[in-house]
């Protein structure tokens, strides 16, 4: 291996950690303010990347059928309880969030898919499809057990992981995907060639994340998130509510796991099930980051993504084992500093 | 004969005929060896995670690892499967071990995380190894031999697949019927108590994470025998993943929802993939949706599982039935400790200090408990006086000083080790174990009196030792007042009467020294008087006694020596007459009333500053 081979790896490996880096940080997020292990985040990065292939192919995603689905579900769940707790004034919002806006999505996408080729708006509209579904998720499959433990939601995780990938298998098919890139173009830095397509994915990553910062630093919401992360009753106790939260966080959650997946598009292909892989790997960084620690997970996530890289070249039928194996030292090393940390459960 | 015994003797049977009769479908066979395959595994699980909390989704490699090990084995050396065997559960219980001892200390969630990390690179080993065969694995496994009795037809293999299944519920449900099954059993929310019981409950995660692990490596080598080739795709984390839905479905907390779950979840599958391709397009994989959702519905709404809603419902016909094997009368009793002659120390707390950060919780406490004495320990609320009792017991560091029991040091020692020396306790919030009888909590205060190991619990050659702690557990209960209550489920006592348990459970370990905090809160004036009466009798016994408690009356009546703590210092010590009389322990204690009074009459105690 040569410098410029070395600096290729190192550009890819630091154009994947950023993704990584971004789904890690929403997987902190979310275990922070819900204690969800949200595996199915990758299921998100999937759909966000399947349904932005099909909409600059010029097809109508299997999204959009499935958001009305889904919102149909919550919307009968919504009406159940509305009719259990004779409280009806949710109800509108409800039915605006769940029915109109998926069946408008729906009935206007072919419209759209036929006259318009703009990728931003295949973008937007990509968003516009797939971040209802967090909420929806949270409603149907979390706040039922808000009050349970880490280990019974983490376990509805997997199971919410397998319902997702079977949905996504036959609303999107087996086949694989892939977009061309967002913007052309290539730099010269110092010895090293970027394409303008990684500076835009590391700079989308970086923005996000920044803004990620200044949400939960700055604003009263952000605050809220962070009041139910340190201590739910109390959050509670002051008035912050726990199914808003919920649904702020997971609808931030799904959101960045759409972005994800459409940045992730142009890199490589993506079949239904890729996302469980590519969350995983967000994953073993936020583990590196022992789940609460936003930047030192961002760290991680890079170090996952350099090493897959380098992996890929020397190795690339273990590129897997070495990624995952990545986890056993660093459990070990955290091992050695949670000494007290399980006599809280 | 009980009702459930009929039940047993009658399920193994029918599945002894099956095999015999020749209108049986070979279908049927083929499924019943799989779930007979998966119900080895899943108790394995029901061990893991129901019982031991430790959640895994990495079941299906160490089936894979017993699987790829008897299959490499027999092809490429010509090995015995048998002796292939004995090597995949050495192999398997070495991985598991060195797995198990990295990731078992972690806090609840890290675990099952990391089984998905290594249940995923086992899996990519298995399929990217040249001499494994790849993705195509290994092909052409002799059949299983049994004294020349070649095993390869499915009607014949059944057999030994039910005989190992069997064999493993028979010793899953030894295990948790025995002492290292009662340690098992409080690993899932009474760590910290056991550990102050004695029990090493690091040494039994890696435990029951081992025979998970073995169970699942049996499982393996009768599945590579079975269909007579390995590939990777098996073992992959579905896979794992399924065996956990098995648990959770079928009851993960009972040995036999495993059967019930392998069964539910097998024969579901099998329905779906003949229906589903009526319905939808064939590409369409539905048994994953119909597996998830099922599996969120069931945590939903029935989150122990499909095994104790039918077991509820049968007693619920047919009466109330609990496990209540008489106490042997005619046990032997265990051996006692050697008690102290009256008045020698055997408490001796020198300077111990404590902080939180910028808060010294317990600044310098020193006093003495002598043989044959109850100290107590008093002081209004947030004195410090449990986190003295936790830095005695070791569930807390010190910060500082040193405790000396029977003159040896015992500061910086593991509860554990602190309870073997002879030191009992009971909590300040009650640490029971809801679901298991009175009379098995008492016993686990019993568990470093007698020394059986898993394995004698596994094969149930613990009989002698076990009716030697349930009878001295049955005494203990007895000695308190609560002898109606022994085969009654801890969580449905009173408050009052659980704290009278937990003395019990901590007499159950024939301390010289007994440490109760509040022993008397939540009790009545009857049961109080009955409860002094047993701590005098015990310490006419010789038995030292530190006493926090907050009911004056009891504490002036029973104790030889009271220490008064307030915002962690101590404020007096004397006999309680004396103390009582104290202006300062009266100020702290009734407040400042009289503040220039006591200013007045006492310049130097410091009131001032």
């Amino acid at each position: 291996m040569d410098l410029s081979i070395a600096l290729i790896l190192l550009q890819d490996g630091i154009v994947n950690g950023a993704i990584y880096a971004l789904l890690g940080m929403a997987l902190v997020l979310v275990f922070a303010v819900t204690r969800v292990i949200f595996i199915p985040q990758g299921e998100f990065v999937a759909f966000g990347a399947l349904t932005l292939a099909m909409l600059v192919d010029g097809k109508v995603p299997g999204t959009a059928q499935l958001l009305v689905i889904l919102g149909a579900i919550v919307m009968v769940t919504e009406l159940w309880r509305a009719w259990r707790m004779r409280q009806y004034s949710a109800l509108p919002r409800a039915a605006l969030g769940f029915v109109v806006l998926p069946v408008a999505l729906y009935a206007g996408l072919p419209y759209v898919v036929s006259t318009s080729q703009s990728l931003w708006l295949n973008m937007l509209l990509t968003l516009l499809l797939v971040v209802p579904m967090g909420p929806m998720v949270y409603r149907l499959v979390y706040r039922p057990l808000a009050e349970a433990t880490v280990l019974v939601l983490l376990i509805v995780s997997v199971a919410l992981h397998f319902a997702l990938m079977g949905l996504a298998l036959a609303f999107f098919g087996a086949e694989g995907w892939r977009v061309p890139a967002f913007v052309s173009g290539q730099f010269q830095w110092g010895a090293m060639t970027w394409s303008a397509q990684s500076i835009f994915v590391i700079g989308v990553c970086a923005t996000l994340i920044l803004a990620l910062w200044l949400f939960f630093g700055k604003t009263l919401y952000g605050r809220a998130l962070r009041a139910t992360a340190v201590n739910r009753r109390g959050a509670r106790l002051v008035g912050i509510s726990t199914s808003m939260s919920g649904n702020l966080t997971f609808t931030l959650a799904v959101a960045i796991g759409a972005v994800s997946g459409m940045l992730i598009a142009p890199l490589t292909t993506i079949y239904y099930d890729t996302g469980f892989l590519i969350g995983l790997k967000g994953f073993v960084g936020a583990i590196i980051g022992g789940l609460f620690s936003y930047p030192i997970a961002a760290a991680g996530a890079l170090l996952v993504g350099i090493l897959e890289a380098f992996a890929s070249f020397w190795a690339s039928a273990y590129k897997e084992v070495i990624v995952f194996t990545l986890i056993i030292p660093v459990l070990l090393w955290r091992s050695f500093g949670a000494r007290h940390s399980d006599d809280e459960e | 004969m009980n009702r459930n015994r009929i039940v047993l003797l009658a399920f193994v049977a029918i599945l002894a005929v099956l095999p015999l009769l020749a209108a049986t479908p070979e279908f049927w066979i083929t499924q019943l060896n799989y779930i007979g395959l998966a119900t080895l595994v899943v108790i394995g699980l029901v061990l893991l995670t129901g019982v031991g909390g430790l959640t895994s989704f990495g079941q299906a490699a160490f089936v894979g690892l017993g699987a790829y090990t008897t299959a490499w084995l027999t092809t490429q050396t010509g090995t015995s499967p048998w002796l292939a065997l004995l090597v995949g559960l050495a192999l398997t219980g070495l991985i598991a071990f060195f797995l198990g001892a990295i990731t078992l200390r972690l806090s609840g969630h890290f675990l099952p995380l990391g089984t998905i990390a290594w249940g995923l690179s086992l899996f990519y080993l298995f399929g990217n190894m040249e001499w494994l065969g790849k993705h195509d694995g290994i092909a052409g496994l002799a059949p299983i031999e049994f004294f020349g009795f070649s095993l390869a037809s499915g009607r014949d293999l059944y057999y030994l697949i039910w005989l190992f299944a069997l064999l493993a519920l028979w010793i899953t449900h030894n295990l948790l019927d025995s002492r290292p099954g009662r340690a098992i059993r409080a690993l899932k929310s009474g760590a910290g108590m056991a550990e102050s019981m004695g029990v090493d409950t690091a040494r039994y995660r890696v435990v029951i994470f081992v025979l998970a692990a073995l169970l699942a490596c049996v499982s393996g080598w009768l599945y590579a025998h079975m269909q007579r080739a390995v590939s990777p795709s098996p073992f992959g984390l579905n896979y794992g993943i399924e065996y956990l839905f098995m648990a959770v479905v079928g009851g993960a907390g009972h040995v036999w929802g495993a059967v019930l779950g392998a069964a539910t979840i097998l024969l579901l599958k099998d329905q779906i993939q003949n229906f589903a391709p009526r319905l939808l397009s064939s590409d369409t994989n539905i048994e994953l949706i119909v597996f998830g959702v099922l599996l969120i519905l069931v945590l939903q709404y029935a989150r122990d599982g499909l095994w104790p809603l039918i077991t509820s419902r049968l007693n619920r016909r047919h009466g109330a039935r609990r496990r209540q094997r008489a106490v042997p009368a005619d046990a032997p009793a265990l051996p006692v400790r050697q008690r102290h002659p009256a008045g020698e120390v055997v408490l001796d707390v020198q300077a111990v200090r404590k902080t939180f950060g910028g808060l010294v919780a317990v600044n310098d406490i020193s006093f003495k408990v002598r043989a044959g004495e109850i100290v107590g320990l008093i002081g209004p609320n947030g004195a410090g006086k449990s986190t003295t009792f936790n830095l005695i017991t070791g569930v807390l560091p010190l910060t500082s000083g040193q405790v000396l029991f029977e003159g040896e040091r015992i500061d910086g020692m593991a509860a554990r080790h602190i309870a073997r020396r002879g030191v009992g306790r009971s909590f300040q919030h009650v640490q029971l174990l809801a679901q298991m009888t009175v009379l098995e909590n008492v016993a686990l205060g019993a568990h470093l009196r007698a020394d059986v190991g898993v394995a004698a619990g596994l094969l149930r050659l613990d009989r002698a030792h076990e009716a030697r702690l349930l009878a001295e557990a049955a005494r203990q209960l007895e000695r308190v007042g609560l002898g109606d209550y022994l085969y009654e489920e801890a969580g449905n006592l009173a408050l009052g009467q659980q704290r009278i348990v937990e003395i019990a459970r901590a007499l159950a370990g024939d301390p010289a020294l007994l440490l109760l905090d509040e022993p008397a809160a939540g009790l009545r004036y009857k049961e109080k008087q009955a409860l002094a009466d047993v701590l005098s009798s015990l310490r006419a016994e010789g038995l030292s006694i530190l006493l926090v408690e907050h009911d004056m009356d009891f504490v002036m009546r029973l104790t030889n020596h009271l220490v008064v703590m307030d915002f962690g210092t101590k404020l007096a010590e004397g006999v309680p007459a004396e103390v009582q009389q104290n202006p300062v322990v009266q100020q702290a204690y009734l407040g400042g009333i009289d503040d220039d009074i006591l200013i007045d009459e006492q310049p130097v105690a410091g009131a001032s500053q």
